[in-house]
């Protein structure tokens, strides 16, 4: 049998699962997925290799004593060993006063993220995309260092009410940064996408040497509140930290950047500016998620801010219990819509302002308020009365993504980007930001 | 990269590796030497017969056992187990590696002719063939971390005691809320090597820690406090919070060697998390810094550990991590002054009680100590055999390491660390010679260019030093400066007495990442003049 399980087959194996189990409630997970990697540098392979990978977790409970067990091999006796042990643990753990039964079967909508023509990806299809990528910067004698990583897979579970849910998916990522040999210039790409069909290294590859050598003999600003202007790879990864806290539980213990004053919370309140809409939604064609989450509630379309004001938060299970609302799972994707706008026109309509096309090493700074910092990085250029006049040296900057969507100024058109902070995907618009602060110089190239 | 800091450690993105087992299971022995022995030939006969000219082979079993608790409940234990084989080779001067959790003759030989295969399929993008410094074969060796108290010998049920008696003293102590943690990790790991090595060691590694909020509901504020014990290569003796490991720093604060006592710490946590909250801000502007070791050990960690690891300098993290300012030129002139004459900066793989101890790297090459810095002159680098040739040297320095079986091995930090001054000089005696100053504890926010030139720190707890004495708390600081000017403003160190080790559990490099442990060890140190920024904001 595949490592990659049909939904038929995924289904028999758990109902096989769930026939061993004595517990008052029983749950299994599994997986399995293929991945291959290709890494280059200085112009040459520096490491490649391939993953095989199936891991199947059973979760017993007597009342709200809990136990997990996990396995990576499927056969028959295998799988009794791991429900009789996920039981035994359960019966010698202390209660769990946060635990909640299984769900019922639930109704999950249609999301398509598994392409066959990802998962027919082999070690020639990398070595020649990587080759098309190699050959442009070799030719022009600019060094290359990128990393190619492909992965096909899927996830079910069920339980022992009867729920059922099955989800495969199929990946591609890829990175490029190209320097020039003096190390002056460097320039980054990175692509991502459901459907490798899309992928194209050299068409990427040129953009990261356009900004290669676009960025050697940078000039030096003076760090200070400056418009700018990020490109959706730079962006992301600044948004992404208002995503990743916004947790109901943190907001109402007071520990979080959603706490108020008094004990609130910022729920129904503005927070950035009123074109700010962001929402997920699994069945996106361009960026599909699971349509369930890892407890098997549906992850169906949900607002998080519409028009600037926060219109949900995450609630798990248990806390949304205690609170007497509806759980909210934790989103399988994230959209941020977006405006008209190209970057022509952005770049255009900007009288003095910094392009920026990457930032590196994010971190949070205070989690009160989100403060972030980190450093432009591999391209970053001066625009002077619609013109970008020249590279301009490396900014740190102190900002927080929550100050930075009250300045916006103008949103552009939606693409798919690659978090370079947490590999994940998401859609987001590039965007024109006013007052972002840069506080220091690097001389980092 | 420092991986993943405490504000990090949610459940779902701590590394584990494997499949989850009973805690029983992690103490039953493995096979002994003599069988793995007889395996690793099978894949060195198996690649040398398919055309590698050099091949190593590691068996592997690595164990983890993690406990989470929040406030009055356990929140997870895991207890999980990896084991299989990861065979790398050279086939027409290429590099090919291939892993296999299938240890039988039969996926052995198959396991070492995928290797050779992957070394030959992309032998046609290799430009000059790869070149090994020489290493002769050591025969058989065996290493053990020198631990008292195997931690997986100790019942979880005492494990959860403490760190309940942990949660419970922090909320008594005011805390509104607290996670604690503890990490056991146990390498068991068996190289063989066509040069004729044949190597087994076991490797224990803890790491306590926790963090305790505060929150002012009232006034919509919160502050954390993270634990300032050290993750070490030790056993469960770690925990014992022997009096004579404690260091008394000024006003009543308390440095921990090689003994960490958590309750008390979160004792103190608290107290000082409450302090936070009420803490004046800081004014921006120039400061004399007074370091203690469990805070300056991450700055070493990224201004000198990550940019004199030569695979750095040469380009081959260029598209991730970096690439380094401390380039091969600034080497070869002798003079270039990293920092001040006070700072001496070792490499080391055989410090007792540290993360990066162990008898051969991942490579079967020997162990040893080697300068980094000396004098305030960079020196050396942090090489392997394939790299090492490249500074003229014949020997690699033995910091190659994979953090599996199934991952490729690499160039990895050693434990990089400041030496203490000769003279006689305690935290006290620093402080009284401060005039305008923050005293800074504990590992906070870190950030620093691809290039590891610009940097921004943060911290635990920050006290205001002014005319020679404490003066109180401080809040929103952080400090950015450029390495070389930060390393030349170095003005005074502590001596050997206050000398402590810093560790970071899960340092993360290379794509896809791999993690891996290393220590820093320093005594307090004093940074001159240095710029320090107010993170507070409205929002």
């Amino acid at each position: 049998m595949s490592i990659i399980l049909t939904e038929a087959e995924a289904k028999a194996l758990l109902q096989k699962v769930l026939k061993y189990s004595k517990a008052d409630e029983c749950e299994a997970n599994i997986l399995g997925e293929e991945r291959g990697n290709l890494r280059y540098a200085r112009n040459q392979v520096s490491t490649s290799g391939s993953l095989v990978n199936q891991n199947l977790s059973v979760q017993s409970a007597y009342g709200k004593k809990v136990g997990v067990a996990t396995i990576d091999e499927f056969s028959d006796e295998s799988i009794e060993r791991c429900v009789r042990r996920s039981e035994e643990l359960a019966q010698l753990a202390p209660e769990n006063p946060e635990h909640v039964g299984v769900l019922d079967p639930q109704t999950y909508q249609k999301s398509s993220g598994f392409f066959e023509s990802t998962a027919a990806v082999n070690a020639d299809f990398r070595a020649d995309a990587v080759m098309k990528s190699l050959e442009l910067s070799r030719a022009q004698n600019l060094t290359a260092a990128g990393f190619l990583e492909n992965q096909k897979g899927y996830t079910a579970m069920m339980n022992s009410k009867g729920l059922f849910a099955y989800y495969p998916s199929t990946s591609v990522n890829f990175t490029l940064t190209v320097r020039t040999p003096d190390g002056k210039g460097s320039g980054y790409v990175a692509r991502g996408y459901s459907d490798v069909k899309k992928l194209d290294t050299a068409a990427a590859t040129k953009i990261a040497i356009q900004k290669s050598l676009g960025s050697v003999e940078a000039k030096a600003l003076e760090p200070g509140k400056y418009t700018v202007i990020l490109e959706p790879t730079a962006a992301i990864v600044l948004l992404e930290n208002i995503y990743f806290n916004f947790d109901a539980r943190s907001a109402d213990e007071g520990r979080s950047f959603l706490s108020k004053p008094g004990g609130k919370t910022k729920l129904n309140e503005k927070i950035v500016d009123e074109r700010v809409n962001i929402y997920s939604d699994p069945s996106n064609p361009d960026l599909p998620g699971s349509p369930y989450s890892g407890d098997g509630q549906p992850v169906n379309k949900m607002s998080w801010i519409e028009k600037g004001v926060v219109k949900n938060m995450v609630y798990s299970r248990y806390w949304a219990q205690k609170n007497n609302v509806k759980p909210v799972p934790f989103p399988s994707n994230v959209i941020m819509e977006g405006g008209t706008a190209t970057m022509e026109e952005m770049i255009k309509s900007t009288k003095q302002g910094i392009l920026v096309t990457k930032l590196w090493y994010i971190r949070e700074v205070d989690p009160q308020t989100l403060l972030l910092t980190g450093l432009t990085r591999d391209g970053t250029f001066y625009i002077e009365n619609g013109v970008i006049k020249h590279p301009i040296k490396n900014f740190r900057f102190n900002e927080s993504p929550v100050i930075m969507l009250n300045n916006l100024e103008t949103l552009g058109k939606p693409e798919r980007v690659v978090s370079t902070e947490s590999d994940r995907n998401y859609l987001i618009p590039p965007m024109k930001i006013r007052e972002f602060t840069f506080s220091s110089l690097s001389d980092a190239v | 990269m420092s991986g993943m800091g405490i504000g990090a450690l949610m459940l779902p993105s701590v590394p584990v590796i494997g499949c989850t087992v009973s805690a029983e299971h992690l103490l039953e022995p493995w096979m002994d030497a003599p069988a793995k022995k007889k395996l690793t030939e099978i894949a060195l006969n198996a690649a040398k017969s398919k055309g590698a000219t050099y091949t190593d082979v590691r068996i592997g079993r690595y164990l983890q056992q993690y406990l989470f608790t929040r406030e009055k409940q356990v929140q997870n234990i895991v207890n999980a187990e990896s084991y299989g084989i990861g065979i790398r080779v050279i086939a027409n001067g290429t590099w090919g590696f291939s892993a296999t959790s299938d240890v039988t003759p039969d996926g052995i030989a198959k396991c070492a002719a995928t290797a050779v295969e992957i070394a030959k399929a992309n032998s046609k993008f290799q430009k000059e063939p790869v070149v090994l410094a020489e290493q002769k074969g050591v025969g058989d060796k065996t290493w053990k971390t020198p631990i008292v108290k195997n931690a997986f010998e100790i019942p979880i049920r005492e494990k959860i005691d403490l760190l309940m008696n942990v949660n419970n003293k922090a909320l008594d102590g005011g805390a509104s809320f607290v996670t604690s943690n503890l990490f056991f990790v146990n390498e068991q790991k068996y190289f063989a090597s066509s040069d004729g090595s044949f190597i087994d060691q076991d490797i224990h590694r803890i790491w306590p820690t926790f963090t305790v909020t505060v929150t002012d509901k009232a006034a919509g504020k919160f502050k954390t406090r993270d634990a300032i014990s050290s993750p070490m290569g030790m056993g469960y003796e770690y925990l014992d919070g022997i009096a004579a490991e404690k260091i008394a720093g000024p006003n009543g604060l308390v440095g921990y060697r090689n003994s960490y006592d958590m309750i008390e710490d979160a004792v103190t946590a608290a107290k000082q998390a409450k302090e936070k909250i009420a803490a004046k801000t800081v004014q921006a502007g120039k400061y004399d810094l007074v370091l203690d070791p469990n805070h300056l050990g991450l700055t070493i960690h990224e201004s000198v550990g990550h940019p004199t690891e030569l695979d750095r300098v040469l380009g081959y993290e260029a598209n991730y991590a970096g690439t380094s300012f401390a380039t091969l030129d600034k080497w070869q002139s002798k003079n270039f002054a990293y920092g001040s004459k006070l700072v001496n900066i070792v490499a080391d793989k055989t410090q007792a009680q540290t993360l990066g101890a162990v008898g051969f790297d991942d490579e079967g090459v020997p162990c040893k100590e080697w300068d980094i810095i000396k004098d305030g002159i960079l020196v050396n680098y942090q090489a392997i055999r394939d790299q090492v040739k490249i500074i003229g040297e014949k020997e690699s320095h033995g910091c190659c390491y994979a953090d599996n079986w199934n991952s490729v091995q690499f160039q990895r930090m050693p434990n990089i660390s400041l030496k203490p001054a000769a003279e006689k000089r305690s935290v006290m005696d620093m402080i009284k010679g401060v005039e305008k100053g923050i005293y800074i504890i504990g590992r906070g926010s870190y950030s620093i260019d691809q290039q590891r030139y610009n940097f921004q720190f943060g911290g635990q707890v920050f006290y205001e030093i002014k005319n020679g004495e404490l003066a109180g708390m401080l809040d929103d600081v952080a400090y950015q400066s450029n390495t070389q000017e930060f390393w030349n403003s170095c003005a005074q160190l502590c001596d050997k007495d206050d000398y402590r080790t810093f560790g970071s559990f899960f340092d993360g490099k290379g794509q896809p990442g791999q993690v891996s442990a290393v220590s820093h060890g320093s005594s307090t140190t004093r940074f001159n003049g240095v710029n320090v920024i107010n993170t507070g904001r409205k929002i």
